[in-house]
């Protein structure tokens, strides 16, 4: 967190009114997100009790497992969830389109599913329900439906990029909001979602503090879930739960499932409409320019993801290998970093956080040598030379690279800094985008009296050797590791 | 009775032996500060080239780097020296000697006997060649990831490092690895360990850099472990402050205090503040200018006569990089006299010697800790660069403040746990500093 | 008076509430707060208190079906002899466990006194630790006690000692998961830490009798449901940390003596309950008395101690309400309208806040500045 994080923290605070953290959203937002607003039942690893889902805001699929201690009803629970999501799945799958004209053109979908659950807990529901699922063999004395595994393995796809900083696919309502909105209570009260929504939309005709006192209140305000509220157990869950298993015949038992099912929706169906609210809150935020590349690079990882399910891809290990563990730890730091310099370039909040930081400085141009040519290798290289007045307190110092968002991220390397009365001169050199001409092409050197910004935020791509397979694992690292195939004791593994 | 360089030569030997008589994939050597690890690595590096073998070299930085290949190319005259670098890398002239090519391919470097490049240039190498031998530098601030990629390219490793000092670091939360073996955020040596439980690393036992004023603390506060003891004793190294009459400031006083005593804590009023609170870093850059405005002298088994302090061997070492601007910044407006004087943070300073150092303390001003302040490696940093003396500055209340520090980190199964505790080491030290404090009037 | 007398002074009529595993590694949450330690100390029960107050405590409810499963688990482990866990010592543990004796220290009846119980186990352990016996042994149950401020304070593990040559083994059974050899970070240090508590006071046992402290082993036998199943696993915990910590924080935990000192000498935080255990006491008294020992509120009280939310709006409008962080950046001030009135100019900053104001004015410019530009 930062200075200006803080700031508008206070200010919120100070005024009961949210304060916006990003000028943009940097998100990007599906015209047709599915939420999932789970519930477990406590005690016991991610056993699922219910779940609301849908693209439908105003007609959510009611999922409620029978008899939540019970393996098949688990497997039927799943059974269930797999038919409200591989559906749409396949269809954004089938609707493709080309990259680009020319022969190297992929096929790309056209939109990709996206996800939203209410917090992260809701995210390792899923991570969590998709190891229980994806390991499982769909023939054989321990088979379950194949969309029950084909579920787990997507499940584990969604919630590993939900890992991605610049993830779209699987995104936590509260993260989403607290992305863009500073609440003036801290980041533990903010993962209740229903605290944070209370400072967004609080209900008609409350006031800020009077609608947080209640979404504090577990009774009004039922918790965003997977847990249920212990009182809640305590009630009615248990009561009902016992009434299922002494029921005698199946007209008691349903009988009591309908009153299970209409005590359940009452528990998610808040959750479920403040989730919807933080989507329509969010989609009015204006999305910034960057998110369409990223989002096009989301709609590539699943178009290829799907393929390779398709085309009978084994499910995910249980554990990442030594070269997988390296791979994706490099994957996650380069999206991150991406990440992080499109927002800079994109939004002048967050180029502001990084000015007070002293990653970037803004000023004006107070000279500037278009022209200037240094001698290259083989010929001359054109390397204007722009100097700017800032009184931003920079860190930066001579021999730093640094980009201006402006201009797409061009480079420059800082060559010397001079304190003046007001502040500080920076001398930069330019270094490219400038077209390939011993003259600069138009608009591509800022120009005498401009208001320019610097910063050192850039994204990086490194090349590397391949990362071992996990056959190649070195002695460093433990040796190959045992094959990762599920084996019959996954198939058979116990729930209970 | 055995001298420390004995010992230190004894220990050398059998590196050397285990490392190329025995068979053996991997050595590790384990090394204080200024135990004599780079000195170490070139030397072993040499002797393999010498007799005939190709050596590969790993760092971590491109000053690391450069600063081997003047070493083996120095000790390897006639023998070709290769420098590993990115395109567009301009090597410093040092560098350049008869002996030293300089290549971003290793295969443009076909004759050299030995190449040296950091590791996230080897990293990057695509070639069908293997080294029989590789020596690794630094081996503790190396991620393991990085170690999975280099590996195949050698037989036999020798990886040296210290494992006071900061751990590598990445921005990403690695909760999904934690306690696998394999964990890639882990460093190099530590994964290599826990799969190869066989190897024992070995221990450098005697540290030509500390002071024996500074030995002590340093190896109870951060090498619990291990045993290590100072080159020189006491009366060695010394430290003169021509003494001032009237006047006679806070600064004065706690650099005198330093000359005699080897350590010294100016101590500010207590004070919540900004990390660049203003008075604090005005404090520590008048205590840096105030050693040469004085005249400082020292005096060392390199110079036995004395000799006159100067900016190039004072640094100043905080923990994060606005702190560092903003010294500097105080520097500069003090006049040509602080040009020289090195600012910087403690991963930076990390490798680096001096002769005194001041430092800002990274608690100073806080209200609470976090995991990245109390980091042991940080504060063993800033601690342990100094030949002679350090001077800490900081604002009253650290103590208080470490009490009050929740003690609730997550905890992972089979997870890496590595000693000392932050906390305890930073106790450790205040415990010494608070027989060594001045209070700074305000 | 005493210490102790002042103490139950404080505390009033209700009844003691003496510490346990759970609160004593609680401890590590804010030992900075005096109202903690001395509450805690006074053996005062904060949820009464909270209670008393009108403030909803968000801490230590369990679900009673999460309790109902933990139960069973439990049992599940100890049945027969504790069959499954004598296997898990030598499957997992590696610990040759041939033939091993079972000691039951558990009540007798519900008349068995603590206190009783306490001389028993003590007897029973160390009489272990000074035999040379080389079969393991099993402890159920066992009561320890551990010096806290000074004052003995009793604790009653679910757990199982095991001792084996001449080592003692805790065993500490819980209820959550460990999923592919992974679990909750926070859930295993939580268990981390209440086994540390147990680690000590079975070494201040030993000490007492004048036996080797060290035959405790700080390596603890965690035993977990497996997966999604609730078969048995185990894994070795090392909390050589959290005993490190633990230790010192019970050694620089401020003397209750001195904290006494402060205070007026007829306080009393006595909710006065009725019969029926609900408070009668007018809360803006008790309020007033409890607001008397400072506090150091921080959000994460509110998952570590009953009285979070009391403290939470004692400290409405301060900037530790909105966390750690903000407070460290806000360097120092600590009243949100002050750090916005010095942000937005409207106040002069004071003699020490001069650097602070600057960047909040600095920032607060940019925020304006590039909000304005797209409104
Ligand atoms: S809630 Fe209050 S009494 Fe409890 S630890 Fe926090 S500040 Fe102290």
């Amino acid at each position: 967190m930062t200075i200006l994080t803080s700031l508008a923290k206070a200010l919120a605070a100070y005024s009961m009114t949210p304060q916006q953290l990003t000028v943009y959203r940097h998100l990007h937002i599906s015209s047709k997100p599915i939420v999932i607003v789970p519930l477990t039942l406590a005690g016991e690893t991610n056993a699922p009790l219910a779940a609301m889902v849908g693209p439908d805001r105003a007609r959510p699929t009611l999922i409620v497992t029978r008899q939540p201690r019970n393996r098949a009803e688990r497997i039927e629970f799943a059974g269930r969830l797999a038919s409200e999501l591989l559906f749409p799945i396949e269809t954004a799958a089938q609707q493709t389109q080309a990259t680009g004209p020319g022969p190297n053109a992929r096929l790309r979908v056209v939109d990709a599913p996206q996800l939203w659950v209410p917090n992260p807990a809701g995210i390792e529901f899923i991570r969590t329900l998709g190891r229980m699922t994806r390991l499982r063999f769909i023939e054989g004395p321990w088979a379950v439906p194949k969309k029950v595994r084909d579920l787990g393995i997507w499940l584990t796809w969604f919630a590993e990029q939900a890992e991605f900083a610049d993830t779209g696919a699987l995104i936590a309502a509260t993260q989403a909001i607290a992305a863009v909105w500073a609440t003036g209570q801290s980041d533990l009260e903010d993962g209740n979602l229903a605290a944070q929504m209370a400072w967004l939309a609080p209900p008609e005709g409350m006031d800020v503090a009077a609608a947080v006192s209640r979404a504090e209140n577990p009774q009004l305000c039922p918790p965003a879930g997977p847990s249920t509220d212990p009182t809640f157990d305590r009630l009615f869950l248990e009561p009902a739960l016992r009434d299922l298993a002494t029921a005698r015949n199946p007209a008691a038992h349903n009988a009591v499932h309908r009153r299970l099912t209409a005590m359940l929706e009452e528990q998610m169906r808040p959750t479920w409409e403040l989730t919807w609210t933080a989507i329509d809150l969010l989609r009015d935020v204006p999305e910034a320019p960057r998110v369409p590349k990223r989002w096009e690079q989301q709609r590539d990882r699943f178009t290829s993801f799907h393929r390779y399910v398709a085309d009978g891809g084994r499910p995910q290990a249980k554990r990442d290998s030594a070269g997988r563990s390296a791979q994706r730890l490099a994957e996650l730091e380069q999206r991150m970093a991406a990440f992080e310099a499109q927002r800079a370039y994109d939004d002048p909040l967050v180029i502001a956080d990084h000015r007070l930081t002293g990653e970037a400085f803004a000023g004006q141009v107070v000279d500037v040598d278009p022209a200037r040519r240094v001698p290259g290798l083989r010929r001359n290289m054109l390397r204007p030379l722009v100097t700017v007045a800032t009184g931003d307190q920079t860190h930066l110092d001579v021999g730093q690279h640094v980009y201006d968002p402006a201009r797409n991220g061009q480079q420059a390397v800082i060559e010397s800094v001079t304190e003046t009365e007001d502040g500080w001169r920076i001398e930069l050199e330019l270094h490219n985008q400038m077209g390939s001409g011993l003259t600069a092409k138009p608009g591509s050197v800022p120009t005498l009296g401009e208001d320019v910004t610097y910063t050192s935020v850039t994204e990086t791509f490194v090349r590397r050797r391949p990362w071992p397979t996990r056959d190649e694992t070195p002695w460093t690292h433990g040796g190959p590791p045992p094959d990762s195939t599920p084996v019959v004791e996954d198939a058979a593994e116990d729930w209970s | 009775m055995t001298t420390p360089h004995d010992r230190a030569e004894i220990k050398t030997a059998q590196i050397l032996t285990a490392f190329t008589d025995g068979g053996h994939r991997g050595v590790v050597v384990d090394s204080p500060p200024g135990a004599g690890k780079s000195t170490l690595v070139g030397r072993v590096g040499t002797e393999i080239a010498a007799a005939g073998d190709p050596v590969a070299v790993v760092a971590q930085t491109n000053a690391q780097v450069d600063d081997l290949v003047v070493k083996i190319a120095n000790r390897l005259p006639g023998l070709p020296v290769g420098r590993l670098s990115r395109d567009g890398y301009q090597p410093p002239p040092t560098v350049l000697l008869p002996n030293v090519q300089v290549a971003s391919r290793v295969d443009d470097l076909p004759d050299c006997r030995v190449v040296v490049g950091t590791a996230a240039k080897w990293a990057q190498v695509q070639t069908a060649r293997t080294w029989p031998w590789a020596i690794v530098d630094e081996a503790y601030q190396m991620r393991s990831d990085m170690l999975l990629l280099i590996v195949p390219l050698f037989e036999q490793m020798l990886l040296v490092g210290d494992p006071g000092q900061l751990d590598p670091f990445s921005p990403i939360d690695g909760e999904r690895w934690a306690g696998l073996p394999w964990d890639p955020m882990q460093s190099a040596v530590a994964v290599l360990l826990r799969n190869n439980p066989h190897i024992v690393p070995h221990e450098l036992p005697v540290t030509w850099r500390l002071p024996a004023s500074a030995t002590r603390l340093v190896q109870t506060a951060f090498y619990p472990f291990s045993q290590f003891a100072p080159g020189t004793h006491d009366g060695e190294r010394a430290t003169h402050v021509p003494t001032v009459g009237i006047r006679r400031t806070a600064v004065d006083e706690v650099i005198d205090l330093a000359a005699g005593s080897g350590w010294g804590f100016l101590e500010l009023p207590h004070r919540n503040t900004l990390r660049t609170d203003a008075e604090t870093v005005a404090a520590t850059a008048d205590v840096a200018v105030r050693l040469l405005q004085r005249g400082t002298e020292t005096r060392c088994e390199q110079a036995p006569g004395g000799r006159r302090l100067t900016a190039a061997r004072i640094a100043v070492g905080a923990a994060h990089r606005d702190q560092v601007a903003a010294i500097t910044r105080a520097l500069r407006a003090r006049g040509e006299i602080a040009d020289g004087i090195r600012v910087d943070t403690a991963n930076r300073l990390q490798g680096a010697e001096f002769d005194i150092t001041v430092i800002l303390h990274p608690l100073s001003g806080r209200i609470d800790a976090t995991p990245f302040h109390l980091t042991p490696g940080r504060l063993c940093v800033l601690t342990s660069r100094h030949r002679h003396a350090c001077i800490v500055v900081g604002r009253r209340g650290i103590p208080e403040l470490l009490d009050a520090h929740p003690g609730t980190e997550p905890v992972h199964l089979k997870g890496f746990i590595k000693f000392p505790d932050g906390w305890e080491a930073n106790q450790a030290v205040l415990a010494h500093l608070a027989n060594h404090r001045v209070s700074a009037p305000h | 008076m005493s210490v102790d007398e002042r103490l139950n002074a404080l505390r009033g009529t209700a009844p003691r509430k003496p510490h346990n595993a759970r609160t004593l590694a609680a401890l590590a949450a804010n030992p900075g707060c005096r109202r903690r330690t001395l509450l805690d100390a006074a053996g005062i029960d904060k949820g009464q208190i909270a209670q008393g107050l009108g403030v909803r405590i968000s801490i230590g409810q369990m679900s009673s079906i999460a309790i109902a499963r933990g139960k069973g688990f439990e049992a599940k482990v100890k049945a027969d002899g504790c069959a499954e866990l004598l296997r898990l010592l030598r499957e997992h543990i590696g610990l040759p466990v041939a033939e091993v004796h079972y000691h039951d220290l558990n009540p007798a009846d519900t008349d068995d006194r603590i206190t009783s119980r306490l001389r028993r186990s003590q007897r029973a352990l160390q009489a272990s630790a000074e035999s040379n016996e080389p079969t393991g042994t099993l402890f159920d149950h066992p009561i320890l006690q551990l010096t806290v401020n000074g004052v003995q304070v009793r604790i009653e593990p679910d757990l199982i000692a095991f001792k084996l040559g001449n080592q003692f083994f805790i065993v500490e059974i819980k209820s959550f998961a460990i999923l592919d050899g992974t679990a909750n970070s926070g859930k295993v240090a939580g268990a981390a830490q209440q086994s540390a508590v147990y680690v000590l006071a079975m070494r201040e046992m030993l000490q007492t009798a004048g036996l080797d402290p060290d035959m405790v082993s700080d390596q603890v036998v965690l035993v977990c449901p497996k997966d999604f199943s609730n078969h048995p696993v185990a894994e070795l915990l090392d909390v050589r940390k959290q005993l490190a910590t633990l230790k010192r924080q019970l050694d620089r935990m401020e003397s209750v003596e001195s904290l006494l000192r402060l205070l007026p000498p007829d306080l009393s935080f006595d909710p006065r309950l009725d019969a029926a255990g609900r408070p009668t006491r007018d809360p803006q008294e008790l309020a007033a008395a409890v607001y008397q020992v400072t506090a150091r509120y921080s959000p994460e009280c509110l998952d570590a101690c009953e009285l979070g939310g009391v403290c939470r709006a004692e400290a409405s409008g301060m900037v530790p309400v909105l966390g750690r962080v903000v407070r460290e950046d806000l360097g120092g001030i600590d009243s949100i309208k002050e750090a916005v009135e010095l942000a937005t100019g409207l106040r002069e900053p004071d003699a020490g806040q001069q650097q602070v104001a600057d960047l909040l004015r600095r920032a607060y410019g940019m925020r304006e500045t590039a909000l304005g530009a797209v409104r």
